[in-house]
């Protein structure tokens, strides 16, 4: 299968992302400015700062040209992963409910993390159970999980968020220790920990390669079979 | 026209800026101040003043977590003096 990595300027994770998603699969990159998915069957938003986060995290990013193609994408059910600044990016595009909001320490914070699986199944993390605990790292100034106390409880009963800070590993503020959430349908994921930091023990952990395999997996399971 | 949009924090989401500034300011000895939030303010000449809603919605703020108001002025001159500032009027 094929992964697409979206650079736009301002992106920094745009090649661990690439290199982790090329553990699992091909990986390519789609350049900002092309209305050009070329062929992928799932597409990564990576972390940075896209645009330089003018006027608000994401707010430019979304109207990039490539995006036109990255929500027609979601809409026909394709993969899309947004890690970090691309979840602020799929939030303020509407493919992702909530937003995120500056951390409580208002301090950028980088460290490791663990997250849990609440749930084991689906497009990204079917290679999980739900328990697990992932070591992740997170690093970011704007990655508190905000959406309404109603919008809460209706992602929880729905299924939709998918990954939970541990007991004392929130490290931002996000409400219900919220790290990661889907869209209604399953098919878009976005969350603030880094998997594609975490795919070789050389560097701590190897845990975040369960998010690209549970794609890979789902792919070919679903669109290549 | 040259126009203000005022952005605000959304009341009841929780806005360290403002609680940083709050306890930043009785240390300097100013004291009695309570609510401090931190928005932003956006200037700009615009053609068709009816279309600052829209971009409000669309751009200018992310409606979920923030409240926008337009402040209009018939010329720049106005604006960049507080004393001759209009009182803000609700936009919504």
């Amino acid at each position: 299968m094929k992964f697409g990595i979206v650079r736009f300027p301002g992106s920094c994770d745009d090649v661990d992302a690439l290199q982790a998603a090329a553990r699992v699969g091909d990986a390519v990159l789609l350049w900002h400015a092309d209305h050009d998915l070329q062929g992928v069957e799932a597409v990564i938003v990576p972390g940075g700062f896209s645009y330089g986060d003018y006027l608000r995290v994401g707010a430019i990013a979304r109207f990039a040209p490539v995006m036109a193609e990255v929500e027609e994408f979601a809409r026909e059910g394709g993969l899309v992963l947004g890690i970090c600044n691309g979840f602020q990016v799929l939030c303020e595009a509407g493919l992702l409910p909530g937003a995120l909001l500056t951390n409580v320490s208002l301090k950028f914070i980088f460290r490791q993390v663990d997250v849990e699986v609440v749930r084991g199944e689906g497009a990204f993390t079917g290679a999980c159970e739900a328990g697990d605990r992932l070591s992740i790292p997170v690093k970011h100034t704007t990655g508190r999980f905000y959406a309404p106390e109603a919008e809460l409880d209706r992602l929880e009963a729905a299924g939709q968020v998918l990954l939970r800070y541990a007991p004392g590993h929130n490290p931002n503020g996000s409400l219900r220790d919220i790290a990661g959430v889907s869209n209604k349908q399953g098919n878009v994921f976005g969350l603030m920990p880094h998997p594609e930091h975490a795919v070789d023990l050389l560097t701590g952990s190897a845990d975040g390669l369960k998010i690209f395999e549970s794609m890979r997996a789902h792919v070919e399971q679903h669109v290549l079979a | 026209m040259r126009a203000r949009v005022l952005v605000r924090p959304k009341a009841g989401i929780l806005d360290p800026q403002g609680q940083a500034v709050e306890r930043a300011l009785p240390a300097l000895g100013f004291e009695g101040v309570r609510n401090v939030h931190v928005g932003r303010l956006i200037e700009l000449d615009v053609d068709d003043p009816a279309a600052l809603p829209a971009m409000c919605e669309r751009l200018l703020t992310n409606p979920l977590i923030e409240d926008w108001e337009i402040v209009e002025s018939a010329s720049a001159d106005s604006i960049g003096s507080s004393a001759g500032a209009e009182l803000p009027e609700a936009s919504r």
